[in-house]
C-alpha cells in the first residue's frame, strides 16, 4: 500500500530508509506542485526496486513520468525546466549510469547559476541507486559520489538511514541547487523510527550518531552501519570508546563538525564503500591534517573499496566493502595494537 | 518568395541585421586591441536570427551556442553590456564569468547560451517541458549549429519533445555549406551520414522545413507557420536554415575576409572586390535584403545610410560602454557557487 497522508497518523512509524524517501516525495509534491518526478520506469511500473510506487497513481502522468531510455536527454530536460520554473526530480536508476548524464551535470546544471551571476537557479534532485552487493557486477555497483563531490556547483548528499533519508530528502527537493541524492540500495529495507511530520535536516550537516573521546570513524551512507558495530565491538573487547560521524551530505562538507570531533578524540579514521584512490577518504584525511593536526595522537587511516572494478562472483565482491573486523583490527592499531 | 511583412517589420529586421553586422565587424577590431580570447561570429547568417525574432512574444523563452550575439542582438540584448562581457568586465550580462561563449540575458529570455555543441538543445525540451506545464502558450527556440546534429543527446532531446509534444522550435542554422572540408585541411562544419539534416527530425515525427536562411522574407514565413503551429499545442518543429558560410567564418579564428561591409553593394558592382567578391555578391543576406527593399521601394538610399550610420554611432558607444567597465573584484570570483 503506497504510503500517503494517513501514514502520518500511524502509530508505528518504524519505516524503512526507502519507504521514508517515498514519504518524503509524497509530502513535497503535495506541498508544491512545481515539482515532478521523471525517470525510467517511475510511473507506472512504480520504479525498478518499487521506490516510486503509488506517485503516478496520486499525481498522475503530468507529474510523475516515464521517460525512454535517454538518460542524457533526461537530465538535461530536467536542467531546462528547473530553468524555467520546474523542480523536478528526476531519477537515473543506477549509480552507474551517472557517466551518460556527465555532459548535462557537469557542464550545465552545476555551472548555470555562477556563469549567469546568479542570473538562474537549477533547483532539482537527481536521485539515484548506488552501491555493492547482489552481484550486479561491474557496471552496476559502483559508487561514483567523490566524482560528483569534486564539482563545484552541486551537493552530493548520501542518507545513512531513514529518518536522515527523509529529513535531508526534503531539504534536497527545497534547495535552490542541483542536488545529488544517493541511496545505497543495501540500506533500503532499513527500518527506524520516522517522526511524523515536518522534520527538515539542512544539507551540509553531519551527525554525530555515536559518542567516543578515543577515536573517531567518519563514515556516510551504508559505511556508517559497519561503523557503529565495530564501535560497539572496540568498547566491549578493547575499552576504546569511538565516535562515530556520519558525514551525511559530501559536498559541501560540514568541516567544523569534523574537526570538533578530532579535537576531542585526537584520532581519526575515514570509511568509505568508495574507492580508496583520489576519494573522499584522502580529501577529508587531508583536511583534518590541514586544520588540526596538531591535536592528532596518531596518523588518519583509511578504510574504503580496493581500487579494482567491482566483481561478479559473491566472494569476490565481499573484498570491495569494508568489514565490521576490518575496522576494528585498523583502529586497534592505531592504539598500538599489533595486527 | 512574396515578402507578408510590413515596412515596419522589414525596417526593424533591417535596423537589426545592421546592427549585428557592425557590432561584429567592431568585435573583430576590438580582438585584435584586447585579445580577449577565441569566438565565434554570426555574419552572413544574420537574416534568421533577425528575422525569427519578430514571430515571438516576450515571455517567449530562448537558448543559443557560442555564436549567440547575433540572436541576443536580434532580441533587443544592450550592446554595451555585450562588450563589457566579452572583455570579462563587471558590467557584462554574466559579471565576467561567462565571456562570449556564454553570453546570457534574462530579461530577454535567454536561458542559457552553450559552448557545448550540441548541450543547449537538451536544455531547450527541458524548457519546453516547463512551459507545456505552465500552460501560458509560451514557447521555446533554440538555436544550434548543424554540428549538433552529431551530439546524441539531441537526438534524444527531440525524440522526448516529439513524443511530448513540447512546444520547441528547433533551429537548425546550417551554414555548412561553403565550409572548408577536411580534404583541403579545414575544418569540415559537419559530418552527417543522413542526406538531409531534416531526415533526422523527420525520422521522429516531428515536422521539418527547409528554408534559404539568408533570405528574409522566407525565413518570415515559414517561422511565423511553425510558431504558430507550436503555440497551438501541435508539438515541435525543426526548421533549417541553411546559407552559405561568410569566409571570414572558413578558417578556426575569425578573419575580416570581406572588408568592413559597403551596403552601396546592393546597388553598385563596382564596390565588391576582392577575392570574396562572390560571397558578398550573391550571399551576403544584408545586401541581398538592401536590394530586394530598394526594388520594393520601403527606403531612400539617403535613409538607410541615415540608419547605418545611427547603428554605427551606438556601436562605438556600446564599445566605449565596455572598454570604460571595470575588471572584476578577483575576490569575487569564489562568490555565488550556489544559488541561495
Amino acid at each position: 500500500m503506497p504510503p500517503d497522508s494517513s501514514a502520518n497518523i500511524q502509530s508505528d512509524r518504524n519505516i524503512t530508509l526507502k519507504a521514508a524517501v517515498l514519504e518524503a516525495m509524497f509530502e513535497e509534491m503535495k506541498c508544491d506542485e512545481n515539482v515532478v518526478l521523471i525517470g525510467e520506469d517511475v510511473g507506472a511500473a512504480g520504479g525498478v526496486f518499487k521506490q516510486t510506487e503509488g506517485l503516478f497513481e496520486t499525481f498522475g502522468a503530468d507529474r510523475v513520468i516515464d521517460t525512454p531510455i535517454s538518460e542524457s536527454a533526461i537530465f538535461g530536460l530536467s536542467v531546462g525546466a528547473a530553468m524555467a520554473g520546474s523542480r523536478p526530480i528526476v531519477e537515473v536508476m543506477f549509480g552507474d549510469f551517472l557517466t551518460l548524464v556527465m555532459d548535462q551535470l557537469v557542464n550545465q546544471a552545476a555551472k548555470v547559476h555562477y556563469m549567469s551571476a546568479g542570473g538562474f537557479n537549477v533547483p532539482l534532485v537527481l536521485r539515484t541507486g548506488i552501491g555493492i552487493g547482489g552481484s550486479l557486477g561491474p557496471q552496476h555497483s559502483q559508487s561514483l559520489h567523490s566524482w560528483l563531490a569534486h564539482i563545484p556547483g552541486l551537493k552530493v548528499v548520501m542518507p545513512s538511514s531513514a529518518a536522515d533519508a527523509k529529513g535531508l530528502f526534503k531539504a534536497a527537493v527545497r534547495d535552490n541547487n542541483p542536488v545529488i541524492f544517493m541511496e545505497d540500495r543495501m540500506t533500503y529495507n532499513l527500518k527506524e523510527h520516522v517522526p511524523t511530520g515536518e522534520k527538515i535536516i539542512p544539507l551540509a550537516s553531519a551527525a554525530v550518531k555515536r559518542k567516543g573521546v578515543e577515536v573517531t570513524i567518519f563514515a556516510i551512507s551504508r559505511a556508517v552501519h559497519t561503523a557503529l558495530a565495530a564501535a560497539e565491538i572496540l568498547l566491549e573487547e578493547k575499552n576504546i570508546s569511538t565516535e562515530v560521524v556520519d558525514l551525511r551530505t559530501l559536498a559541501p562538507l560540514d568541516v567544523e563538525t569534523i574537526v570538533s570531533s578530532v579535537r576531542k578524540t585526537g584520532r581519526a579514521i575515514v570509511l568509505d564503500g568508495g574507492y580508496k584512490s583520489f576519494g573522499i577518504t584522502g580529501e577529508i584525511a587531508a583536511t583534518i591534517g590541514e586544520l588540526v593536526f596538531d591535536y592528532l595522537d596518531a596518523p588518519v587511516m583509511r578504510l574504503a573499496a580496493p581500487d579494482i572494478p567491482v566483481p561478479y562472483s559473491p566472494s569476490l565482491e565481499s573484498l570491495m566493502v569494508p568489514s565490521v573486523d576490518q575496522v576494528v583490527a585498523k583502529v586497534s592499531t592505531m592504539f598500538g595494537d599489533s595486527v | 518568395m512574396t515578402n507578408s511583412l510590413n515596412i515596419e517589420q522589414n525596417l526593424a529586421i533591417l535596423d537589426r541585421m545592421l546592427l549585428i553586422r557592425r557590432f561584429e565587424e567592431m568585435l573583430i577590431d576590438l580582438d585584435q586591441d584586447h585579445d580577449f580570447g577565441h569566438y565565434h561570429l554570426y555574419i552572413g547568417e544574420e537574416a534568421t536570427g533577425a528575422t525569427v525574432v519578430e514571430s515571438l512574444i516576450p515571455t517567449d523563452l530562448l537558448l543559443t551556442t557560442w555564436r549567440n550575439h547575433g540572436h541576443l542582438l536580434a532580441r533587443g540584448t544592450n550592446p554595451g553590456r555585450m562588450v563589457a562581457e566579452i572583455l570579462g568586465r563587471v558590467d557584462g550580462y554574466n559579471k565576467g564569468r561567462g565571456g562570449t561563449l556564454h553570453l546570457t540575458d534574462r530579461e530577454a529570455g535567454f536561458l542559457s547560451t552553450s559552448g557545448l555543441v550540441g548541450g543547449a538543445v537538451g536544455l531547450a525540451a527541458g524548457a519546453g517541458f516547463a512551459l507545456k506545464q505552465a500552460g501560458e502558450g509560451n514557447i521555446c527556440v533554440v538555436f544550434f549549429g548543424d554540428g549538433s546534429l552529431e551530439e546524441g543527446v539531441v537526438f534524444e532531446a527531440m525524440n522526448l519533445a516529439s513524443l511530448w509534444s513540447l512546444p520547441v522550435l528547433f533551429m537548425c542554422e546550417n551554414n555548412n555549406s561553403g565550409a572548408i572540408s577536411a580534404q583541403e585541411g579545414g575544418f569540415p562544419s559537419s559530418e552527417i551520414a543522413a542526406s538531409q539534416i531534416s531526415d533526422i527530425p523527420k525520422s521522429l515525427n516531428i515536422k521539418s522545413k527547409l528554408v534559404d536562411g539568408a533570405d528574409v522574407a522566407a525565413v518570415h514565413a515559414v517561422v511565423t507557420e511553425a510558431v504558430s503551429n507550436i503555440r497551438s499545442g501541435n508539438g515541435p518543429v525543426f526548421i533549417e536554415a541553411y546559407s552559405e558560410r561568410w569566409p571570414g567564418s572558413r578558417p578556426l579564428w575569425p578573419e575580416q575576409a570581406t572588408g568592413v561591409t559597403q551596403l552601396e553593394a546592393a546597388w553598385d558592382q563596382t564596390v565588391i572586390t576582392g577575392e570574396h567578391a562572390d560571397w558578398v555578391r550573391k550571399f551576403d543576406p544584408i545586401i541581398r535584403f538592401i536590394r530586394s527593399q530598394l526594388e520594393a521601394g520601403l527606403f531612400s538610399k539617403d535613409e538607410l545610410f541615415d540608419r547605418d550610420r545611427k547603428i554605427q554611432n551606438q556601436v562605438i558607444e556600446a564599445r566605449a560602454f565596455g572598454e570604460a567597465s571595470a575588471l572584476p573584484d578577483p575576490q569575487s570570483a569564489l562568490d555565488g557557487v550556489f544559488a541561495a
